[in-house]
């Protein structure tokens, strides 16, 4: 086992585009290791340096403290997993999982020994003999991680592993995995596009945008203070509203005007932030994660300064709690970064401004499952201000203590 | 079928009216008959037309006299043209047959294969593949005359000689020798066939999936590992195909020996098809050489069994 590094590391292809550009990264000996991104955001390419089966345009990569740059893949003791698994597809479940072994000419009985306890840690006992196609979905998937954790490498390189999975089985392999990992203790690199993995599986996760990254952190820190716009809206599910507001002085303290209505900020609020100061009277983009929004009628400890008012455009009952999307006059917040999120998402503009009318954004909230809002109706929504989010409209960059920090 | 369908509901076509069944019954005839008659008139009355002339003397090609297996054992005993086991080695158009049979196929298969894998890997893939692949679409006779210049023993004509007059050597007269005549005449067939070889095994080659040699990469395997370990045994169906189509080609071979030495020198370089067309039309031996041509589907009959075998078990597999 070893820590991966990533010093400046870049890929270039021939034309100029910078696939990855200058990453610095380290991964801990042991830790679990989440890449998140986009599509195309480089993550894939990242890993696959990582692996070399792409080559290192500029910068250091190291493994252990052996820089890898000029190191063939087979020996750089790494194991990979691949998003269609790529088993071969002409050897029963034994041997594809005994191959990288044979190839090491390791001893006959110590390659049985392995390959059995990797068979029964992963459920494939009764499958050693079947050839990949006579496999299922997950049995193929567990063959796969079978086949790496067999070698007892420096690390694992898991490439989107569940992506194609029903949405049922990734949920189960999901949880296998990460305490699979646990158990193992092996370095891992993980790569997906979905944040909710992301979320669950990483000791800390990576997020990366155009090559770059954003901001590394654990998960609850990059759901507590993004360091920017891109990742306070990639992170979360349904995703952060995001809004044009205008911060101003109200009654002593500070006030934010997100379309015709007023949220005054609590003293949370302004002292974990108190750079927020600098920006009175500015504009700035307000995020308001969905479950920070609650009906009023069921939250009638807040005050009326940290309501809003808006017609209920639409309601999905989800069973344990209702979302909620209000129509207000607020503006939905347009920047680069939101319009390639949405591209993300698959659709042509946010959720909540898909959802509004010609006004502004729809905010979209995650009530308790006793609210009773209709479509159509006028509800009032109460905001939990110490949980906004706020962004420098010029740079993206949230807004925190005195300085709108670089991503890291 | 509709097993989950509440009873009384109307599932599929209406009760009473049900298509005629296509298995086994006569039904099925009005739609194989114009294949089966296509069949009867140009492959079984000619095999079994020919059967019946090689158990008879047909001069002229017409049914004379009935002989037994006197064409037969005349060929196989006593045509030293045809098989000489007198002395070793031994000679004659079938010997020949079978030195085409091991020589050609294994030189296509393993170029072919060769040529396939470095093409994947090179820039100009295109490129080099359309020059392995051109002879292909030359006709044979134009490849046989492209060889005889090839070999032609006159330095001033043959580019071997050439070279071999350059370097200070003695001019060979490939085409003139018995012991080299065979080998030249398979080297130039080689050359016309290598391209399909290639075409068919890098099409095969690219429907590998690149993740599972990335795969093998990781895993830890060197290049040479992947093709014997991965590449090698995943072309074994398309090898075997191919493997048969080349026999198949090796068994008819007839045009190329017919242009470049028209069975010579001294008959060295006769194959089996060569000698049926000698014997039928210009010794006007039909029945001499109906028993040439029938000894020639005996040996093709196991080839296509094997065939047919796979085809089945594949059926089966799939």
């Amino acid at each position: 086992m070893a820590e991966v590094t990533f010093e400046n590391v870049s890929k270039i292809y021939p034309d100029g585009t910078r696939a990855v550009s200058s990453i610095d990264l380290e991964i801990r000996d042991g830790e679990f290791m989440v890449l998140v991104g986009p599509s195309g955001c480089g993550k894939t390419t990242a890993l696959r340096m990582v692996a070399g089966l792409e080559e290192i345009s500029e910068g250091e990569l190291k493994i252990g403290d052996r820089v890898v740059n000029n190191v063939a893949p087979r020996n750089r003791d790494i194991a990979m997993v691949f998003q269609s698994y790529a088993l071969y597809p002409h050897l029963t479940v034994y041997d594809n999982i005994a191959f990288g072994l044979r190839l090491r000419k390791m001893a006959k009985d110590e390659i049985d020994k392995r390959v059995r306890d990797a068979a029964r840690v992963l459920d494939l006992e009764p499958f050693l003999d079947r050839k990949p196609r006579a496999l299922s979905g997950g049995q193929r998937q567990r063959v796969a991680m079978g086949r790496a954790i067999v070698r007892q490498p420096q690390a694992f390189l898991m490439d989107e592993p569940l992506s194609n999975l029903d949405a049922k089985l990734r949920v189960q392999m999901r949880a296998e995995i990460s305490q699979l990992q646990d158990r193992l203790g092996t370095t891992t690199i993980y790569v997906t596009h979905d944040q909710v993995e992301a979320m669950t599986m990483g000791d800390r996760v990576a997020v990366m945008r155009k090559g770059e990254i954003q901001q590394v952190a654990s998960p609850q820190e990059l759901y507590d203070s993004p360091v920017n716009l891109f990742v306070g809206g990639f992170i979360g599910s349904p995703a952060m509203n995001l809004l044009e507001g205008k911060l101003e002085r109200a009654n002593g303290g500070m006030a934010v005007a997100i379309g015709s209505q007023k949220l005054e900020l609590g003293e949370g609020a302004l002292r974990s932030r108190p750079a927020l100061k600098s920006f009175d009277g500015r504009e700035v983009i307000v995020g308001i994660r969905p479950e920070h929004l609650e009906d009023a009628e069921l939250a009638t400890d807040v005050p009326a300064g940290r309501r809003l008012k808006g017609q209920v455009a639409l309601t999905e009952a989800l069973g344990a709690e209702l979302i909620v999307y209000v129509n207000t006059d607020a503006k939905p917040a347009v920047t680069d970064e939101v319009r390639e999120l949405a591209r993300d998402a698959g659709a042509a503009q946010p959720a909540g401004a898909a959802m509004g009318d010609a006004e502004g954004a729809a905010l979209i909230g995650r009530f308790g499952a006793r609210s009773r809002v209709r479509t159509g109706h006028t509800a009032e929504v109460a905001v939990d201000v110490d949980g906004l989010h706020f962004f420098d409209p010029s740079s993206g960059m949230g807004i925190y203590d005195g300085t709108t920090e670089e991503g890291t | 079928m509709s097993s989950t369908a509440a009873p009384g509901s109307v599932v599929g076509r209406p009760p009473g009216r049900r298509l005629p069944s296509l298995k086994g019954g006569w039904g099925a005839i009005p739609f194989v008959a114009p294949a089966l008659a296509v069949l009867l008139f140009f492959l079984v009355v000619p095999v079994v037309w020919t059967i019946a002339m090689s158990f008879n003397t047909g001069a002229g090609l017409r049914f004379r006299r009935w002989v037994g297996f006197d064409n037969f054992e005349r060929l196989l005993t006593r045509d030293g043209r045809f098989l000489d086991t007198d002395e070793w080695p031994w000679s004659g158009a079938l010997i020949n047959n079978i030195r085409w049979l091991v020589v050609y196929t294994l030189l296509c298969l393993i170029l072919g294969l060769i040529t396939a894998v470095l093409a994947t890997r090179v820039r100009y893939e295109a490129v080099f593949k359309a020059i392995i692949f051109i002879p292909l679409a030359i006709s044979g006779v134009a490849v046989a005359l492209i060889w005889r210049f090839v070999y032609s023993p006159d330095p001033s004509l043959g580019v071997l000689n050439a070279a071999i007059d350059t370097l200070g050597g003695d001019p060979v007269s490939w085409l003139g020798q018995e012991n080299t005549v065979n080998y030249a005449i398979i080297l130039a067939y080689v050359w016309a066939s290598t391209g399909f070889v290639m075409v068919v095994l890098s099409a095969a080659l690219k429907g590998i999936s690149q993740e599972v040699i990335e795969a093998a990469r990781t895993d830890g395997a060197s290049e040479w590992q992947i093709f014997r370990r991965i590449q090698f045994p995943l072309l074994s169906l398309p090898i075997a195909v191919i493997t048969v189509w080349l026999i198949i080609n090796v068994i008819k071979v007839f045009d190329i020996v017919y242009i470049m030495t028209n069975g010579g020198p001294g008959g060295a370089s006769r194959v089996i098809a060569f000698s049926y067309y000698v014997e039928t039309f210009q010794n006007g031996q039909g029945g001499y050489g109906a028993a040439v041509a029938v000894v020639m589907l005996l040996l093709i009959v196991p080839v296509m069994l094997l065939n047919i075998r796979r085809f089945r078990s594949e059926a089966i597999q799939a």
